[in-house]
């Protein structure tokens, strides 16, 4: 199993050189210049080459790379051209606010999809199912940022119960586990939740159905298995795709909070996307999404390990 | 060795099975469809039957009926069906599921399909164990063991922890059949336990399951569509045809002299060594009747070739031609 996870990382190497590669070309490609953004209008051709020279605009690109990846490395993600701070402590803050709403939402998701699906799956054609199956369809295709709004009208405007935006009071940026940061997480990742648990619902109903049409589930009767014994293998079986899907889930709701995070005002990464390029902030740019792509290829590998770990048909090789 | 495994109170001239006018219906669609007519069975302690049959025949549906594993929203058990003294439509839940594996145990065609891919094969033994009879996790295992060997599967203590998808197809039928014997049932259902494997392999899992059947006293009803393996195992033959039984008999009297005429179509279209090189196969033309709108007569009337008017005049009844030896066929003795 240790040799199969250091394979595994081997092979996520390359995939994460390649993913520092185009986050790198990415910046280079966008029209504009990046100096035009802090540079005043009138700043003379002197000025602008100084400018260029300072950031290393200058040299060759590859040379360009190499001096940003070796930076990288290093944990120098360079610093912010609006803020003037560092990009990596900007980012891991982030990172670490988009981390939690993620999370949360995954849980939320993962736990009402999977108990949807197990329903939908187990009572199929019946009209539990058509009520599942209509909650999931409507979790995957409501768009969320109306779905935020329509909540934050509801529990913040007219009953007042919930914090319409923020992480914290008075705008704290560093999320605490306390009661009251709780309470400002409720709304965003309740609103997030919706993509995943339609998702996996929909998923785990497919799964649920397709498992229990197999012979192995008549075997497990034939041998006087309880229904709830029989509950157990299915969730034996389904558990693989299910996590596998989860983890992928984990991952776009990391990646894809822009609007979520936007109307809530969540200081993560899709905040930090926004504004970074509003504000034509490249350095800034290019680390945040360097740093979603290896979470990324962090979290594909996770989900491989756990997959393998959990059927015993994959090999590990 | 054997002497745990085998039933003390089995007595050796009792109706084990017992079955009367046994009706499967299958609902949802437009209409009922009737899969299984009217089946009268018995078997006794020691004893095994094969029920002999093609596709759609209604020979695997008998045989799940005998368990009640058909899906209970879309399905109608009818008649009369008692084993080992429980009147088995009547069972509720729990004395159901002690009922299945306890009292009858099934072997599946495929192995493969049958096991679950997820779970050690000794821990699904074990699991049966624990079920019903309350024994430990590791009492359970040691109950697997006892049983690999028993069906002698190559160092069983290391196969234990194999999953399904690591044993070849003639290991895995062996652990189905350890896995159908784990809590000593008295009857054994086995789905054409044969036909998902080699055909060397074929042999040797029907020699075991006949020598398992003596030792154990079990009785034992196979399904098969093949003539060959109904010969090799079973001491009497039932032949179905569109969800009836139309010739029961020894399986000397059925294959030796076969009354029914589709019982001698199926025989004539087999292949044995003396068939001649380069002819082709005799069959029987048509095909099997539509369950959904059966033939008004005997079944097999549309194909028979002895067939007369009177054949649709509702189902034969049975006609006796030795102790033992019947057919559903108003024309037995005709050509």
């Amino acid at each position: 199993m240790i040799l199969f996870i250091l394979k595994r990382i081997g092979y996520a190497a390359p995939v994460a050189l390649g993913v520092s590669l185009v986050c790198f070309l990415l910046v280079h490609l966008a029209p504009g210049d990046p100096l035009s953004a802090i540079l005043p209008v009138d700043a003379t051709a002197e000025m602008q080459a100084q400018m260029r020279a300072a950031y290393g605009f200058d040299k060759p690109l590859p040379v360009q790379y190499g001096i940003w990846l070796w930076k990288v490395l290093h944990g120098d993600l360079g610093n912010s051209i609006a803020t003037g701070r560092p990009v990596l402590a900007e980012v891991s803050r982030a990172v670490g606010n988009s981390l939690i709403l993620a999370a949360s939402a995954t849980l939320i998701g993962f736990t009402f999809g999977t108990f949807f699906g197990f329903v939908a799956g187990y009572a199929r054609d019946s009209w539990l199912d058509r009520v599942a199956s209509a909650v999931a369809v409507f979790g995957v295709s409501v768009p969320h940022y109306w779905l935020g709004i329509v909540l934050v009208i509801i529990f913040s405007a007219n009953l007042g119960w919930l914090p319409p935006t923020g992480a914290g009071p008075q705008g704290s940026g560093n999320w605490w586990p306390d009661l009251e940061h709780l309470r400002y997480l409720v709304l965003p990742a309740v609103t997030m939740s919706v993509i995943p648990m339609g998702v996996i619902s929909r998923t785990v109903r497919a799964l649920v159905g397709d498992i229990l049409h197999q012979d192995f589930v008549q075997a497990l009767r034939a041998k006087g298995l309880s229904e709830f014994g029989v509950f157990r293998h299915v969730v034996k079986n389904a558990a693989p795709t299910a996590i596998a899907i989860m983890g992928l889930q984990l991952g776009y709701l990391l990646g894809g909070s822009i609007l979520v995070e936007t109307v809530f005002a969540w200081p993560g990464t899709g905040f930090l996307l926004n504004a970074a390029i509003f504000q034509r902030d490249l350095p800034l740019l290019q680390g945040t999404i360097l740093v979603l792509a290896m979470f990324f290829v962090t979290l594909n590998l996770l989900v491989d390990v756990v997959q393998t770990a959990l059927d015993p048909r994959i090999e590990r090789a | 060795m054997n002497a745990p495994l085998r039933h003390p109170e089995v007595a050796a001239d009792a109706a084990l099975v017992h079955v009367r006018g046994l009706t499967v219906d299958f609902l949802g669609g437009r209409k009922p469809v009737r899969a299984v007519g009217g089946v009268d069975l018995d078997l006794k302690a020691g004893e095994a039957l094969a029920l002999l049959g093609e596709s759609g025949s209604g020979k695997s549906v008998t045989l799940r009926a005998l368990m009640r594993l058909l899906p209970e929203k879309r399905t109608r058990i009818g008649g009369t069906l008692r084993i080992d003294g429980q009147d088995v439509l009547a069972l509720r839940k729990k004395s159901l599921a002690a009922f299945r594996g306890g009292t009858v145990a099934m072997i599946f065609q495929d192995p493969g399909l049958a096991l679950d891919p997820v779970y050690r094969i000794g821990d699904q033994i074990a699991e049966a164990v624990v079920r019903h009879e309350g024994a430990s996790h590791a009492q359970g295992r040691a109950r697997a063991l006892e049983l690999f060997e028993r069906v002698q599967i190559p160092s069983a203590a290391r196969r234990l922890d194999n999953y399904p998808h690591e044993m070849s197809g003639g290991m895995r039928q062996r652990a189905m059949i350890a896995l159908a014997l784990a809590c000593r049932p008295k009857v054994l259902l086995a789905d054409e336990p044969t036909t998902a494997l080699d055909a060397t392999v074929q042999i040797q899992i029907l020699l075991l399951l006949r020598e398992l059947q003596r030792d154990l006293g079990l009785a034992v009803i196979f399904v098969t569509h093949d003539v060959g393996v109904a010969v090799q195992v079973a001491d009497r033959v039932a032949v179905m045809y569109g969800g009836h039984l139309v010739e029961v008999g020894s399986s000397g009297e059925v294959i030796g002299a076969p009354a029914h005429p589709y019982t001698r179509g199926l025989l004539a279209s087999r292949i044995t060594p003396d068939s001649p090189k380069g002819v082709r196969l005799v069959t029987i033309p048509g095909s099997p009747p539509d369950l959904a709108d059966p033939p008004p007569g005997c079944p097999f009337a549309p194909r028979c070739t002895l067939a007369v008017p009177a054949c649709d005049d509702g189902l034969p009844e049975r006609v006796a031609l030795a102790p033992g030896h019947a057919a559903r066929c108003i024309r037995v003795g005709a050509a």
